[in-house]
């Protein structure tokens, strides 16, 4: 019994309260992502936003959550129903499942590997799927354009996104995040590779299909695109999904550039303050200017949207991987590789 | 040259970086909000409301059964039955007004020659059904009773216009 007890009984639990203590806070921030983007896009339009359910409007979230949780969820008679309820379900895990390998502080992550970042790309490129799935098992036009939209957005940027992380594997010499954030201690990554943390940046944008890159959901011409046909607790999921991936895309921004956990000068009063408050205070950053952009910009049209992914950031992050390399390789900058 | 400089604007963002200056500078200036529910807009002495049927002071209804009202109601929506009275002065026994019709154009205003109907300041009386917008004539007086303050004020500061 007790040998069954540290076996496995334990070190069950154990994760899964660490994983409750990751999931938790990232729910709670996605509920009030929300609230943030309603807010901050008010305040850009010269409004006050939600102010009415809750001092500052700040219930607001918990109002919508039980406002989705108690609608009827309708199935359509021409849908998959199988598939139709397995892409919500899908979208979300793979948006919480990315979690695991992202580090909030020194020793701070759940699940420590060393592909890390191959790990966190698979699981970004994966949630394609659920959108896919969403648009094929609805069986309805729209649906079935904005998944298509979708896919071959995602499948385009994130050639540029996988160039852009080379650069910073080639600086790093390693693939474990937290060998990533360490190597950041003297200097982050977006200073010296600047453009490519813009082209970075600008590629999440478009992989969380995300204004001004949304158009998986253009209101204007798909009405919701791949999740048109969706309500109720089903489309609650693919709203917190998308949400939570934004956070996840900027946990992933903040770990490639922003250098993790760590302050922005290794000095006495910035370093009092407990690495997960800078992570999350740079996450916090990066998704207000997600907010702002959005706040910002016009919609793209299709053609523009992949001549800029294939014309513009391709040959852009192509060149620089060759100029990092060459700098690099030059000087005798090249980190040397980290044991593991 | 043209080129080299469109290819470098481009290049650094010039226009979006300056086009998210704008809405940053946004984000910080007063809001317009009107915080609806709790604060009201200004509402102009000729605006055409809820319709209200007025009394005199001694509190007689004005209304003398004319029927212009009705005849001159673009929309039909006023409908009047009327017989002399008692002391044979002429009165409306029925003057109802199908709210649902009405496209407040304010003729029915215009054309009464006593100041009888008038359309009010309320515009919150909306309805669960469409029963309760099939206005009767004690509904039309009892907002006559209740609005008559605001409603001598406004036409009151409207008359020099009219």
């Amino acid at each position: 019994m007790v040998e069954a007890w540290n076996s496995w009984i334990w070190p069950t639990v154990w994760i899964v309260i660490k994983i409750l203590v990751i999931v938790v806070p990232v729910l709670l921030s996605v509920a009030y992502l929300t609230l943030a983007e309603r807010k901050v896009i008010g305040a850009m339009q010269l409004r006050k936003g939600p102010n009415i359910v809750g001092p500052f409007g700040l219930f607001q979230p918990l109002a919508d959550g039980a406002k989705l949780f108690l609608k009827e969820m309708i199935i359509p008679s021409g849908a998959n129903p199988g598939v139709f309820i397995l892409a919500p379900c899908v979208t979300f895990a793979l948006a919480l499942i990315a979690w695991a390998v992202i580090p909030f502080g020194e020793g701070l992550v759940l699940a420590d590997i060393n592909v890390g970042i191959l790990y966190l790309f698979a699981v970004s490129s994966l949630g394609v799927y659920g959108i896919l799935m969403a648009g094929w098992a609805s069986n309805s036009r729209y649906a079935f354009l904005g998944a298509l939209r979708s896919a071959a957005q995602m499948v385009s940027y994130e050639v540029s996104m996988g160039f852009v992380i080379i650069t910073v594997l080639l600086c790093v010499g390693s693939l474990n995040l937290t060998a990533i954030v360490e190597a950041q201690r003297d200097l982050w990554f977006v200073i010296p590779l600047f453009p490519m943390a813009v082209i970075f940046f600008i590629s999440t944008l478009a992989e969380t299909n995300r204004h001004p890159f949304d158009l998986p959901e253009a209101e204007a011409e798909l009405v919701a695109g791949y999740n048109v046909e969706y309500s109720g607790m089903a489309f609650a999921l693919f709203f917190l999904g998308e949400y939570a991936n934004m956070i996840l895309m900027s946990g992933m921004t903040t770990v490639l550039f922003l250098g993790g956990w760590l302050p922005p000068l290794d000095i006495e009063p910035l370093n009092w303050i407990p690495g997960p408050i800078w992570f999350a205070a740079k996450i916090a950053f990066c998704l207000f200017i997600f907010i702002w952009v959005r706040a910002t910009f016009p919609r793209y049209r299709y053609d523009q949207l992949m001549r800029l992914g294939w014309k513009v950031f391709l040959p852009l992050s192509l060149f620089a991987v060759a100029v990092v390399a060459g700098v690099l390789l030059t000087f005798g900058w090249l980190p040397t590789p980290v044991a593991g | 040259m043209s080129f080299i400089g469109r290819s470098a604007k481009a290049l650094f963002l010039k226009e979006l970086v300056s086009g998210m200056a704008l809405t940053l500078k946004y984000f910080a200036k007063p809001k317009v909000t009107l915080n609806y529910p709790y604060e009201k807009g200004p509402l102009s002495p000729r605006f055409r409301g809820e319709h209200a049927l007025r009394r005199y002071s001694n509190g007689e209804e004005r209304c003398i059964a004319c029927k212009l009202c009705e005849a001159i109601c673009p929309a039909q929506a006023i409908t009047i039955e009327a017989e002399p009275r008692a002391d044979g002065s002429r009165r409306t026994t029925r003057y109802d007004i199908d709210m649902v019709k009405c496209i407040y154009c304010g003729y029915c205003e215009e054309a009464c020659p006593v100041d009888a109907i008038v359309e009010g300041p309320n515009f919150e009386y909306a309805a669960e059904t469409r029963e309760e917008l099939l206005y009767d004539k004690a509904k039309l007086l009892t907002n006559g009773d209740r609005w008559e303050t605001e409603i001598a004020d406004r036409l009151r500061a409207d008359a020099p216009y009219r």
